[in-house]
């Protein structure tokens, strides 16, 4: 704080901001109005988780049904319900239940009776497939093969959403995209902040976060029209596309995240510490691994974790390059489909409030309540690297 | 982790003759850093190699109308367009709320204080959110919440459907922790004797920042400004459901139509194109025109940034 008063109380006001003794009531209003203003980022957050559970509630509280055949009520027997049972029953808006009249509720019930009749009659057209069992347990379809059993499929008569094949899809991507990107940007961050020589790391430092302004599209695009062929060439394996081409594109838009946080962990230990260890006698080598390496450990580790936000969180290259077919499998180099990608590719299908509408926000908060914490934890605890280094300095 | 745990030998630091594990380490990590900027040079030399022969005048002028999977008659024009206003838009909403936030931050707040912390963790938090969830929440929050809203249940939409202003406004939410940083970064580095000059000179403390910090930190908060328009100028994700438009005969007229966009054009050519072979120059020249775009505009944040850092290290 550059001019934080050092005999704190007197002039700290309401929530941190100081007052004069004399009032000035516009500089008072200003000052308030820039505390409000400031508060736009929490208020971002917060809207955020808001408004994309809201649109996945219906979900969650088990409201939607998508099974393509429903329990028939004769019409004759409109007179029994009760009036939200039959608005809940013919799915009306209550303003569209409140404009109908008795002769075209029962016509419409009378609808419903013949879709009743039409309605396929297996037995997996009862299901809905929206409960939260078929979200995670495996089910045996009769439309595919009996082994299949964890499928999305949000095509066709009956939706199948289960989450399995998207969680594994997204976490294998991730995987190889971290085991691909955190040893190389650990290793640069090290050399451009320990070993290398003052005047490189002005070029250095600059020159690899560049690789943070290429676009993710511009990388799912390299990954997509480029090295897909290339591995192919290299590794020989069968399908072009898959989780392997996706992580290793990935992995490009992770290191430079990676990189810069544990550039900075590694540059805010203090340089008495390297100093010390260099007048023992120590190489460079030896005083960044031993010295400099554990004292910003948390903070690397916190570099690792923010990189798993942002490989689990990124849209464009795996929805580019990791062909995009959800199949249960553990396999690096089948085709596959993430979270993300399940998201951008279907949300321009579904229909406006439907349930598949609601399905996709339901993983997008699952999403976003994931990478809040990861992101909530690497905050942590980067804060108390800072707080500890800062107090060993002294 | 403490350095206390370490056996006692292996801090012993006296010199062996000529000691290869630190050799051959320090050489493993730079050839590291080596291989990241290879990568970042071949991917800038493939798009230039491939994309050169395509990129012209006429093609970065020409308009869609005609066709735009013909490699001669093919324009990126109302994609340039789209994308510059998208973004232009975006700065007018994020800067001025970001350069306030900082200040707020820098100026007034007490950094032990659990408001400021608050803040902090929030402005961090947003930098982490996937860009897909921020078009989650453009579509859930400004179209059906807010555009719907306006509407109040007209039969024709004309708020409450994907359009320039949403996918503005949208990606202003994801870039305002750039912004805030970089300000942030700035105003540190202004001397605390500027201020208290000001201050002894019976400027009152609003009347320092607004005539005496924020002019000061002005390189800062173009940096935030142009990392933010780099950064948002190539998001296809967030703008997916809030705005871009597959195709579109005519150009934008006002913030509630959709756009065509540079980066969402690529992903198009990528993996929608009817013939991948004939349309590869203009896929290739298209990310050409990306990459000059936020690659430049990265460059410039980066030097105007080393400046403030050089600033910064002389003043204190």
């Amino acid at each position: 704080m550059t001019n934080a008063p050092h005999t704190a109380k007197r002039t700290v006001g309401w929530m941190g901001i100081h007052r004069g003794h004399k009032a000035r009531p516009a500089e008072w209003l200003a000052e308030k109005l820039i505390f409000l203003v400031s508060l736009t980022a929490i208020l971002m957050v917060f809207l955020i988780f808001v408004f994309v559970a809201r649109e996945a509630l219906p979900l969650v509280f088990g409201q939607m049904n998508s099974a393509a055949a429903r329990p028939v009520i004769p019409a004759k027997e409109m007179g029994k319900l009760k009036p939200d049972e039959l608005r809940d029953y013919l799915a009306l808006t209550p303003e569209e239940f409140k404009r109908l009249d008795k002769e075209a509720l029962t016509a419409l019930m009378e609808v419903r009776e013949e879709e009743g009749k039409e309605a396929p009659k297996d037995k997996d057209a009862t299901v809905n497939t929206t409960e939260w069992k078929y979200l995670f347990a495996p089910h045996e379809w009769s439309d595919s093969r009996p082994e299949d059993r964890y499928v999305w499929q949000p095509i066709g008569r009956i939706h199948k959403y289960n989450l399995w094949p998207l969680i594994i899809g997204s976490l294998k991507t991730t995987i190889v995209a971290l085991l691909f990107s955190v040893p190389l940007a650990l290793a640069a961050a090290i050399y451009v902040s320990q070993l290398c020589r003052p005047s490189l790391k002005e070029w250095l430092k600059p020159a690899i976060e560049l690789l943070s302004g290429v676009p993710s599209v511009v990388l799912g695009f390299f990954g997509l029209m480029v090295m897909a062929t290339f591995l192919q060439g290299v590794l020989g394996y069968q399908s072009r596309l898959n989780a392997f081409v996706a992580g290793i594109a990935l992995g490009l838009a992770v290191i430079p995240v990676v990189f810069s946080i544990a550039e900075d962990a590694l540059t805010s230990v203090p340089r008495s510490y390297t100093q010390a260890a260099l007048a023992l006698g120590a190489s460079k080598w030896q005083a960044a691994w031993q010295i400099v390496l554990p004292a910003a450990a948390p903070g690397v580790f916190a570099a690792v974790v923010l990189g798993f936000g942002r490989a689990i969180g990124e849209t464009m290259v795996v929805l580019m390059a990791s062909g995009n077919a959800s199949i249960m499998s553990f396999s690096l180099f089948d085709s596959t489909r993430s979270i993300t990608a399940t998201i951008a590719a279907e949300l321009a299908e579904a229909v406006f409030g439907g349930h598949h509408y609601r399905m996709l926000f339901l993983i997008g908060a699952m999403l976003f309540i994931v990478t809040f914490l990861t992101n909530l934890a690497g905050d942590l605890i980067m804060h108390r690297l800072k707080g500890r280094l800062e107090g060993k300095a002294k | 982790m403490s350095t206390t745990t370490v056996k006692a030998s292996r801090l012993d630091f006296r010199s062996r003759g000529f000691d290869f594990v630190s050799f051959a380490f320090t050489s493993l990590t730079g050839l590291a850093t080596l291989f990241i900027l290879g990568v970042l040079a071949i991917i800038i030399a493939n798009v230039v190699w491939h994309g050169w022969s395509t990129f012209s005048w006429r093609f970065l002028t020409g308009s869609a109308d005609q066709d735009m999977f013909d490699v001669n008659k093919a324009g990126v024009l109302p994609m340039v367009i789209g994308t510059a206003l998208r973004v232009l838009v975006m700065t007018v909403f994020v800067v001025p709320v970001g350069v306030i936030t900082a200040v707020y931050l820098t100026e007034y707040a007490q950094s032990t204080a659990l408001t400021t912390r608050i803040i902090r963790g929030a402005v961090n938090n947003l930098a982490g959110v996937p860009s897909i969830v921020f078009g989650l929440f453009g579509l859930g929050f400004f179209i059906s919440f807010i555009g719907r809203g306006i509407d109040g249940g007209a039969p024709e939409p004309h708020w409450g459907k994907p359009a320039i202003l949403w996918a503005s406004l949208t990606l202003s939410v994801m870039t305002l922790p750039l912004v805030i940083v970089a300000t942030e970064e700035s105003l540190r580095a202004i001397t605390p004797g500027l201020r208290e000059a000001s201050l002894a000179l019976g400027a009152t403390k609003l009347e320092t920042i607004i005539k005496i910090v924020v002019p000061e930190a002005l390189p800062g908060i173009l940096t935030g400004g142009i990392l933010a328009v780099g950064r948002a100028g190539g998001e296809v994700a967030p703008i997916l459901f809030t705005g871009a438009a597959y195709y579109m005969r005519d150009l934008p007229h006002s913030l509630t139509d959709q756009f065509m966009d540079l980066g969402y054009h690529v992903f198009i050519l990528s993996t929608q194109s009817p013939d991948i072979e004939k349309t590869r120059p203009i896929l290739f020249a298209t990310v050409l025109a990306l990459l000059l775009l936020t690659l430049s505009l990265n460059l410039v944040a980066v030097i105007v940034r080393a400046r403030v850092r050089k600033k910064m290290r002389a003043g204190h």
